[in-house]
């Protein structure tokens, strides 16, 4: 069945921890993970409530396949109302500790309330309570975590946490497991830290036993990891390179975004390349990247394990930083490097290891740092109210900024905010690249048109993981299209949409889907799923994902979006790309919006129309 | 010819496949802490090291039973727990260098690698062969030819 059928409900206020059957009937309808937890989440929470309040919820939610043996397995995902935007939030990760939450026992945790003082949740299959955390309040994740296992007494303990990002309420502040995977965006982690809630470790030795069939299973699974392993992205450049085999491309592509996307091709590109990672420094003749490395259950193995040169001078006489650890993922690198101009990759590997220390999000972190070094040259901000020079390309400058923010100290108070926020303060709100509040990442709406549109209408702000048309306009899947031309781009985001909402309810990784579509993925579930008559069918699952995406919508506008919510910063639309292979073009996105709207039956105003709801089962 | 499991921890990346292989080979259960091989993550060197039970030839554990719970496996050379024989004394688990050789509190009994009777579930699901199960003269082979490469002999001149 997949499913544990557990869930458990956590409220704060009362410092009660309680079991629920999981609805199956809704399991039916939303499958697990991001579609399940944001069917419970829409219909407990009101749309207008404050983010940071105790009536805002947070669920962690594993998909059916979590815990298994299915390639990429180990997913789950944190579903809240995020504070950087006002609009549902739904981070996803990776590492170790969704598998473990499957393994003890439970689907979901739900929270709820806020705590007084600071606690944890402590599962240990199906125990679970809550303990003083106070010891740990003020701690980095790195130190929480340590601190947690040693204080168990058991090293294979689990742990995803809050550092002081998230105690300190930065708007884009994340919740890091197993040292350094995320769930990054849209400030779950602040939510968190509103709750006081700084941690929850597990122990879970009960197993995933509830496979519907477990032959069907094991031949759906390996037929699926054969596909993964025979594809050469998933199977070559993933594993070589990481994600950051795109760093070279998209700037030749003329889509990457250049201090603070006023330049579409970054000259420093290769010095942060997924090839320079590679490389022998001149310095101490070792290369940043150590090896790749895998997260649970994953055959693909893109993570980035890195270490920089003990003499650099970010980490001179800061020991801690000398270790292999986390390395730069290719948003990241982006963010951090030539959103800013920086082209130094240990500083960019440095800056990395901070976010994920103290847990907050390198892609609005780096972009909005873009925003106030842009806001530094046109001397709206000054070197005093900053702290340090900031000018473009300055490595000091971001190590240094990154530092201020992580610690809450001088003007990383205001970094912490994200670019809608800071830029409004010094009245230009005009420089922040982003949509409902949330930068976008490292694809260029002017040189990948379909990516813009992306952005627009995704449901958690601007973000490349709602639907990924790089992997068609740029990588040629499943089928190449021209990533200059809008034709085409409204049907290729919202097929993109719906298939990636089904996977993100899964318990499978969405980087599957270079190398699998929805008919490979049906197999695994059907095969691990009761599904009632017809049982799990690509047809069922592409709807699933519609449905969801409609409900998510439904959500943002009861919250208070409306259309003029769904478009891009005027920069992609009045400034032309100076450079590349997209020079002379700026972003089709109000063509593309319309017929976005028609294709997903919304009307003119984005609202869904009554017989798309009707016909999606809302 | 007696084959035997090979571990090449540079390839590993630390998936965990090869720990739900064992625990659904030998428990039917996708289950971590059932898996008599393990993972060890080597954090700040960036190494993640697979082990289990080598079936030593002169077996300590096997030496060491006071009831003759653990012997040899005539067609693979594993040194096989008898879970109806064992008493769970965990002598064995004393007598193992290794600590390859654990005792299950939910059964009382020890647990140990079996080389899952010639056709080890683990090296079938490892994704980068860090894991195989090869010809057990020829372990160090691949290690040989590897060092034999960086060996500092010019090419023989042909006149």
């Amino acid at each position: 069945m997949g499913w544990t059928r557990k869930i458990l409900r956590v409220d704060l206020s009362k410092g009660s921890c309680k079991s629920e059957p999981l609805n199956m009937e809704w399991a039916q309808q939303y499958l697990g993970q991001r579609g399940l937890a944001t069917k419970y989440f829409v219909e407990e929470v009101d749309p207008k409530v404050d983010p940071l309040s105790a009536a805002n919820k947070m669920i962690m939610a594993t998909g059916p396949l979590t815990g298994t043996m299915a390639s990429t397995g180990g997913r789950y995902s944190v579903i809240t109302k995020g504070p950087l935007t006002g609009a549902i939030a739904c981070s996803n990760s990776g590492g170790h500790f969704g598998a473990e939450l499957k393994m003890a026992g439970w689907d979901m945790v739900i929270f709820e309330g806020k705590s007084d003082k600071p606690v944890y949740l402590w599962i240990q299959d199906d125990v679970a309570e809550l303990r003083d955390a106070s010891h740990l309040w003020g701690k980095t994740t790195w130190e929480t975590e340590e601190m947690i296992k040693s204080g168990h007494h058991d090293p294979q303990i689990r742990v995803a946490s809050i550092g002081r990002a998230g105690e300190n309420g930065v708007f884009y502040a994340c919740i890091v497991n197993d040292l350094h995977r995320a769930a990054g965006r849209s400030g779950v982690g602040a939510v968190m830290g509103s709750k006081n809630l700084k941690a929850v470790a597990i122990r879970g030795t009960v197993g995933v036993s509830g496979i519907r069939d477990f032959k069907a299973f094991m031949t759906a699974t390996n037929a699926a990891k054969k596909v993964l392993a025979d594809n050469a992205v998933t199977g070559q450049g993933l594993p070589k390179f990481g994600t950051q085999v795109l760093m070279n491309v998209i700037n030749e592509m003329g889509a990457l975004p250049t201090r603070n996307a006023k330049e579409v091709q970054f000259e420093g590109a290769r010095k942060i390349s997924g090839e320079a990672m590679h490389e022998k420094r001149l310095s101490d003749g070792k290369a940043n990247l150590v090896t790749n490395a895998a997260c649970f259950g994953c055959t693909i193995a893109c993570g980035r394990i890195s270490q920089v040169d003990k003499d650099h001078w970010s980490v001179k006489n800061n020991p801690k930083y000398w270790g292999a650890t986390g390395g730069l993922e290719y948003e990241a690198a982006w963010s951090l490097g030539a959103a800013d101009g920086v082209d130094d990759l240990d500083a960019l590997t440095v800056a990395n290891m901070i976010c994920n220390e103290d847990g907050f999000d390198p892609i609005t972190f780096g972009a909005t740092v873009g925003a106030v070094m842009e806001l530094y040259t046109m001397g709206v901000l000054s070197k005093e109210q900053i702290g340090i020079e900031s000018p473009f390309g300055s490595a000091q400058a971001l190590i240094e900024i990154t530092r201020m923010t992580a610690e809450g100290r001088g003007f990383g108070k205001e970094v912490g905010l994200g670019s809608a926020r800071l830029t409004a303060k010094y009245g230009h709100p005009e420089l922040s690249m982003s949509v409902k509040g949330q930068e976008f990442p490292a694809y260029d709406p002017r040189g990948i048109q379909g990516m813009g549109l992306t952005y627009a209408t995704s449901n958690r702000g601007a973000c490349h993981l709602r639907s990924y048309t790089v992997a068609s306009e740029v990588l040629g899947i499943p089928v190449k299209t021209d990533p200059l031309v809008t034709e085409g781009k409204p049907g290729l985001v919202m097929a993109f949409q719906d298939a990636t909402a089904a996977f993100d309810s899964s318990g499978t990784c969405v980087f599957t889907t270079f190398a699998w579509s929805l008919g490979d993925l049906a197999p695994q579930i059907d095969a691990a799923c009761e599904g009632g008559e017809g049982g799990w069918t690509v047809e069922r699952l592409a709807q699933l994902g519609e449905r969801i995406w409609n409900m998510e919508r439904l959500f943002n506008n009861a919250a208070g979006f409306t259309a003029k919510d769904d478009d891009l910063p005027l920069r992609m639309k009045t400034e032309p790309a100076k450079t590349g292979p997209a020079k002379g073009l700026v972003s089709g996105i109000d063509k593309m919006v319309p017929e976005y709207y028609q294709l997903r039956g919304w009307d003119k105003a984005g609202v869904p129309e009554k017989d798309t709801l009707a016909r999606l089962g809302l | 010819m007696q084959k035997s499991l090979h571990i090449d921890p540079g390839k590993c990346t630390g998936c965990l496949q090869c720990e739900m292989a064992c625990s659904y080979e030998n428990y039917g259960v996708f289950n971590l802490s059932k898996s008599r091989i393990k993972v060890f993550n080597f954090e700040a060197e960036g190494r993640k090291v697979p082990y289990t039970c080598t079936q030593c030839a002169e077996a300590w554990c096997m030496s060491a039973c006071p009831v003759d719970a653990i012997r040899i496996d005539a067609a693979t050379g594993a040194k096989v727990v008898h879970i109806d024989v064992c008493v769970g004394c965990k002598v064995c688990t004393i007598a193992c260098p290794f600590g390859t050789v654990n005792y299950v509190a939910d059964s009382g009994k020890v647990q140990k690698c079996d080389l899952c009777g010639g056709d080890p579930a683990c090296a079938a699901a490892c994704p980068t062969a860090a894991i195989t199960y090869i010809d057990a003269d020829w372990t160090g082979l691949d290690k040989m030819r590897q060092w034999a490469g960086k060996t500092n002999t010019q090419p023989r001149a042909s006149a």
